[in-house]
């Protein structure tokens, strides 16, 4: 019905690659979550896991005061990175073969590099970061982290198109 | 910590592995999907917060209501809110710039880690030497940050 309000091609040209793999992957990433809060109480963020365990190397206070969760967050990262490899192995080439089940991004590594040292100070200093602000935050309508994500969005739509036009690709 | 609930880091393991697996699956573990959400060539991204979020935020609704306390660790069940002043939007900003920039975010680089992209350490490095660099500069400061302090023992 809303799609024959809309032009034809509309709804394939705002999502060539349908809407499916999108919203059953959310779906599993706030399961993950809710898995976690529903044992513990917790509402974990990804990126916590930086600086808790930079205090297994620094003794700086800013990371010391993180040292009473870093294990678990460790164990929270390994488990999303196993999560990912599962993935990988059941659907990037064929099932279940190791070979060819990896995939690399073309993303040259300066704007990797760039801007994951932007992404560290910034997801600190901002008190989350997409999961953190945009699944446990908005989840909870805290309003922090309504404005955190509008902030962050906005910014990079902004900085992620003046890349475009300035011709870096990939 | 030494007296956890001996099933709270399997459990923590398995809401890990979930969450990656769903990660891997949205796609968002791909700086490339990221990219092409953030220039409105593919607005599927949407449905991967919104998707997160709802099923997060329905949790966190239902659950306080029918326990007090969580089995695990006997936390009270309560929801994610932080003060809010304007670190959140200098902070989001720059986080802004560098997820714009590069197509990718702390837990979707875990996950990309994960489906094999070895150039993401790129990206975790950067992370790693960015949240160090604040946490030193922030260090210096006579903590006033209230929410400095962490809740998630």
């Amino acid at each position: 019905m809303i799609a024959d309000l809309l032009a034809p091609g509309t709804i394939e040209a705002l999502f060539p690659n349908g809407i499916s793999r999108y919203a059953i992957g959310g779906l599993l990433v706030g399961l993950g979550t809710v898995v976690i809060y529903l044992g513990t109480g917790i509402t974990a963020g990804a990126s916590t896991f930086l600086e808790s365990t930079l205090s297994y190397v620094s003794a700086q206070s800013r990371f010391e005061q993180y040292r009473p969760s870093r294990d678990w967050r460790v164990v929270f990262t390994v488990g999303i990175v196993g999560g990912a490899a599962v993935y990988a192995l059941i659907y990037q080439g064929e099932a279940w073969a190791l070979a060819g089940s990896g995939w690399t991004t073309e993303v040259q590594p300066w704007r990797l590099l760039l801007g994951g040292i932007l992404v560290g100070i910034g997801t600190r200093i901002g008190k989350g970061c997409t999961s953190g602000h945009g699944i446990c935050g908005v989840g909870s309508v805290s309003r922090t982290s309504l404005v955190g994500v509008v902030t962050f969005l906005i910014v990079a739509i902004v900085t992620a198109n003046l890349v475009a036009a300035m011709g870096v690709s990939p | 910590m030494a007296d956890r609930h001996p099933l709270f880091m399997p459990l923590v393991l398995v809401g890990g592995l979930v969450f990656g697996f769903g990660l891997g699956f949205s796609h968002m573990a791909r700086p490339e999907v990221v990219i092409d959400f953030l220039t409105f060539r593919d607005l599927g991204l949407l449905f991967v917060m919104f998707g997160g979020s709802i099923v997060a935020g329905l949790a966190f609704w239902v659950v306080p209501r029918l326990r007090s306390n969580a089995p695990l660790t006997g936390r009270p069940y309560g929801r994610r809110l932080k003060s809010f002043d304007r670190n959140v939007l200098i902070g989001g900003s720059v986080f802004g710039v560098g997820w714009g920039l590069s197509g990718i975010c702390p837990g979707a680089a875990y996950a990309s880690l994960g489906v094999g992209n070895w150039p993401i350490l790129y990206a975790i490095g950067g992370m790693f030497i960015g949240a160090y660099v604040q946490g030193v500069w922030r260090s210096r400061e006579p903590s006033a940050d209230a929410d400095g302090v962490p809740s998630d023992d």
